[in-house]
């Protein structure tokens, strides 16, 4: 049975007047501890999908099921609980957070909107959170804008799991990351689904990336799919043209055969 | 090939909250004439920084040591410049090695046959001595700053910034061949119309009267490299000015790159955190680390036998096509 | 480097804060130096100043303390100047914050009536609710806050738009947090920088109309103003220039002193707002 089931979904704007449609009828399921990537050319819809999964904006039609339920149905106090299970991490971890914030209040915050733990104890589950995610616990009482970017990605996704989710939507979450971080994030995702049995909804533009991670991929272009199947199967053998030129786009490095041990 | 730029031990800071932070650490490297050179580096590595000092665009208040040596070539006239160092004036701040003697005293002027070149630096000097420096300067040579815009075309990262949203894109254009052609504004806006065909943009008549809000990123990039070539400059200076476009677009941009500085003979330095982007670019790779040079080499042996243990770190963290999988070796694993 | 030590850093933020800390001890003192009414008789008519060393600032055509008619005025334009600002500011704050929140209908009707506070001069709407509803300190602050509570309105408002779209407030909303704890917790702590920002010109604003509604006796008449008082030596300026020098020249250091003091304040926060 699939975690999300996203069926017909569509999304129109008004742009200079005319309506045009950023999500149009899109269908896609992701079961649990799977990781489903949405690739395409910026302004083929990624971003949109992200926040009509996530309730950021309503849809003009269709459905979405969250683990077995209409999330589209869900409202206030009702939503608000379902969230829980349904987290995001954000390209820019600068903007992600309120800019006043603390790394503890980032990770107490969610840990008391939903009665995780009491007052007391939740000290204690900060840091436990920040071991998990490899941070250091001492990086508590630091304000966020004073922690490297990297370290903070990893304070987004422990805040992503303090509410024990099952799917987690990563919007370009490591497109603005070092290189050398970059692979330790995508090791210590990897990681949390392996243990946890998350599912991820991985939204990027580098397909490098998606194949290195994600187990489908769902090529769109200007709000429809163009093509969908198993990420590497996809990737080494494009059909679309819009997947054959993302292929084509992607850089590569010439490297002689003798470095590839 | 004879050497367009000489770099000696560029120690650049900055002051930060009374703090002075460093950004280069001692950079020393020559740019030759028409070679696409790649500099690379993450965040922090001083990359910027680097094309900021080149351009002479370094903000206020950077404390500035070494020297930056210019050999631009002797082009169409009497504007053949010579020159020493762009932008670090005394006006700016502080400068190092001030002790030290005149760039003309310690140099060699026109060694070997080529009067309009004077080689590799020796020894250091600051920005103060170019007055100086023209009083001795040999009469072939005519003194002259590099001038951005003229002799360096420089394209930004975010377009959307670089350009200004209330004038239209064909004046923006036209202003700088204008201001560096000498062209009256009839002849520049035809030279704008003519630059808006060399970087492929549709239906250049109606682009000119067109407002930066009205394109594409991938669209403004392009009118931005319009702009950044329009007085046909020697160097042309490109800051991850593909980081913040899509894929696609971004290959565009390199093959137009690729394209321009092919035809017009231009030098390259194209700034990037990619490195497989450079490779796809360059004759020549630059590695910058914490400020610090860490590799130079041709862009073959950069990646097929890197000599420094970053440089492979970074072959290695590039996830490629090709590259195995995380997945799989997490399920080997499990 | 701490806010303070940032604030004083500029000439202009040090002689501001030394000019409103000389007024504050001057309102604060005022009682303990002055007891007793400042407007009782203390000597003869129009004794001009450094005359007589117990009244140094001499006495006006009624025989008061000048001296101690400056310290009470103190007293009245400061708590004048401070109490009609920071009505003005929760208004405007608590309107712009609601129309940027509500946007559609709400945000058209609060911004309408906006617009028609914003187009009567606002001297004049001060001074027709005065005239009105009778001179009395607190009806002088409510009458000056009506009439400045608009330019914070709609910068609270502007901020509290582009806030909204920023992904931490999305951020919050995705981990559950209620729409009210967003809009006091996450949104309403940044907005109000650039609205206290406004601050100090309408402190200074609000000190500038008590003195004009006193000039005009739609002061409180129980109190004494530095308005007033310029009022009162205004018939003797020829015969006693000093009656309307003295309160004037203290108007003029109290809003100079507001100012620089405000621009210090905005200078220290826009650089750490550079920094990061």
């Amino acid at each position: 049975m699939s975690l999300l089931a996203v069926s017909n979904l569509a999304k129109r704007y008004r742009r200079g007047g005319k309506p045009f449609a950023a999500v149009d009828d899109i269908s896609f399921e992701i079961g649990p501890a799977e990781t489903l990537a949405l690739a395409g050319p910026s302004g083929s819809g990624k971003s949109t999908i992200a926040k009509l999964v996530l309730r950021l904006i309503e849809p003009d039609a269709g459905r979405i099921d969250f683990e077995g339920g209409d999330f589209l149905a869900l409202s206030g106090a009702a939503l608000r609980t379902r969230r829980a299970r349904l987290q995001m991490v954000f390209q820019d971890p600068l903007a992600a957070f309120n800019p006043r914030a603390t790394v503890a209040r980032v990770l107490d915050d969610p840990l008391r909107i939903y009665n995780i733990a009491s007052r007391a104890e939740r000290p204690r589950r900060i840091a436990a959170l920040l071991e998990r995610v490899g941070l250091d616990t001492s990086l508590a009482a630091r304000a966020i804008h004073e922690i490297s970017g990297g370290q903070r990605q990893r304070v987004a996704i422990a805040r992503a799991i303090a509410t024990r989710p099952s799917l987690i939507v990563l919007d370009e979450a490591v497109s603005a990351l070092d290189v050398s971080v970059r692979g330790q994030i995508l090791e210590l995702l990897l990681d949390l689904q392996r243990q946890e049995r998350i599912a991820y909804l991985f939204i990027s533009h580098d397909l490098g990336v998606i194949r290195a991670v994600a187990h489908r991929v769902v090529i769109l272009d200007a709000g429809r799919i163009a093509e969908s199947g198993d990420a590497r199967a996809v990737i080494a053998d494009p059909q679309s043209a819009v997947g054959k030129a993302l292929v084509a786009a992607t850089p590569k490095l010439v490297r002689t055969s003798q470095d590839a041990s | 090939m004879t050497v367009l730029l000489s770099i000696r031990d560029l120690v650049i800071a900055y002051r930060r909250d009374g703090i002075e932070v460093p950004a280069l650490k001692g950079v020393s490297l020559e740019v030759l004439a028409g070679e696409r050179l790649a500099i690379i580096g993450e965040s922090g590595s001083g990359k910027s920084t680097l094309a900021l000092a080149v351009a002479g665009l370094l903000a206020r208040g950077a404390r500035v040591g070494g020297t930056i040596g210019w050999l631009l070539p002797a082009s169409a006239g009497a504007k053949a410049p010579l020159s020493v160092l762009p932008d670090i004036s005394p006006s700016r701040g502080e400068i190092g090695n001030s002790g030290a003697g005149s760039l003309l005293a310690t140099s060699k002027i026109g060694e070997g046959g080529d009067h309009s070149v004077i080689s590799p630096l020796e020894g250091e000097m600051s920005g103060r001595t170019e007055r100086g420096a023209k009083d001795r300067q040999p009469s072939a040579l005519a003194t002259s700053q590099p001038r951005l815009g003229r002799d360096i075309g420089f394209v930004f990262q975010d377009p959307s910034s670089s350009l200004d949203p209330v004038i239209p894109i064909g004046k923006q254009i036209a202003e700088v061949a204008r201001t560096h052609l000498d062209l009256t504004w009839p002849d520049a806006y035809t030279k704008a119309k003519t630059l808006l065909e060399r970087v492929h943009l549709p239906n250049p008549d109606a682009t000119l009267r067109a407002y930066p809000h009205q394109l594409s990123g991938g669209q403004k990039q392009r009118v931005a490299i319009a702009a950044a070539i329009a007085a046909a400059p020697k160097l042309l200076i490109a800051d991850e000015a593909t980081s913040a476009i899509d894929t696609i677009v971004q290959a565009e941009i390199v093959a137009l790159i690729r394209r321009l500085v092919a035809e017009d003979g231009m030098t390259l330095i194209f700034i990037s955190h990619d490195i497989a982007l450079a490779t796809t670019l360059a004759d020549r790779i630059a590695v910058l680390r914490h400020g610090e040079l860490v590799e130079l080499g041709e862009a073959r042996q950069i990646i097929e036998a890197p000599r420094h243990a970053y440089t492979r770190a970074l072959l290695d963290a590039h996830l490629g096509l090709d590259a195995k999988p995380l997945l799989d070796r997490q399920g080997a694993s499990a | 480097m701490s806010r303070l030590h940032r604030f004083f850093r500029t000439p202009e933020a040090i002689a501001g804060a030394l000019i409103l800390a000389l007024l504050v001890a001057m309102a604060l003192a005022a009682p303990l130096l002055f007891p007793g009414d400042p407007q009782a008789i203390a000597g003869p008519a129009l004794l001009p100043p450094f005359q007589d060393w117990s009244l140094p600032l001499g006495t006006d055509r009624l025989g008061r303390d000048v001296l101690a008619e400056l310290f009470h005025g103190a007293r009245t334009s400061l708590a004048v100047g401070l109490a009609a600002a920071a009505a003005a500011l929760l208004i405007g704050a608590a309107v712009g914050t609601l129309a940027g929140f509500a946007s559609g209908l709400l945000d058209e009707v609060l911004m309408r009536v906006t617009d028609a506070f914003q187009t009567v001069p606002s001297f004049l709407l001060a001074l027709a609710f005065v005239s009105i509803v009778g001179p009395s300190l607190g009806v002088v602050v409510a009458a000056i806050a009506l009439s400045a509570w608009t330019g914070p309105a709609r910068v609270a408002r502007a901020e509290v738009l582009s806030i909204r779209e920023r992904d931490y407030v999305a951020g919050a909303r995705i981990i559950g947090m209620h729409p009210l704890e967003i809009a006091f917790r996450e949104v309403l702590p940044n907005a109000l920088p650039p609205v206290l920002a406004l601050s100090s010109v309408i402190v200074a604003a609000a000190i500038l109309t008590e003195a004009a509604l006193s000039f005009l006796g739609l002061g409180d008449p129980n109190r004494v103003t530095w308005g007033g008082m310029i009022a009162e030596g205004r018939t003797v300026l020829r015969t006693a220039p000093f009656l309307s020098i003295v309160p004037g020249v203290a108007l003029v250091l109290t809003v100079l002193g507001v100012y620089l003091a405000g621009e210090g304040v905005v200078e220290s926060t826009a650089v750490r707002r550079s920094l990061s």
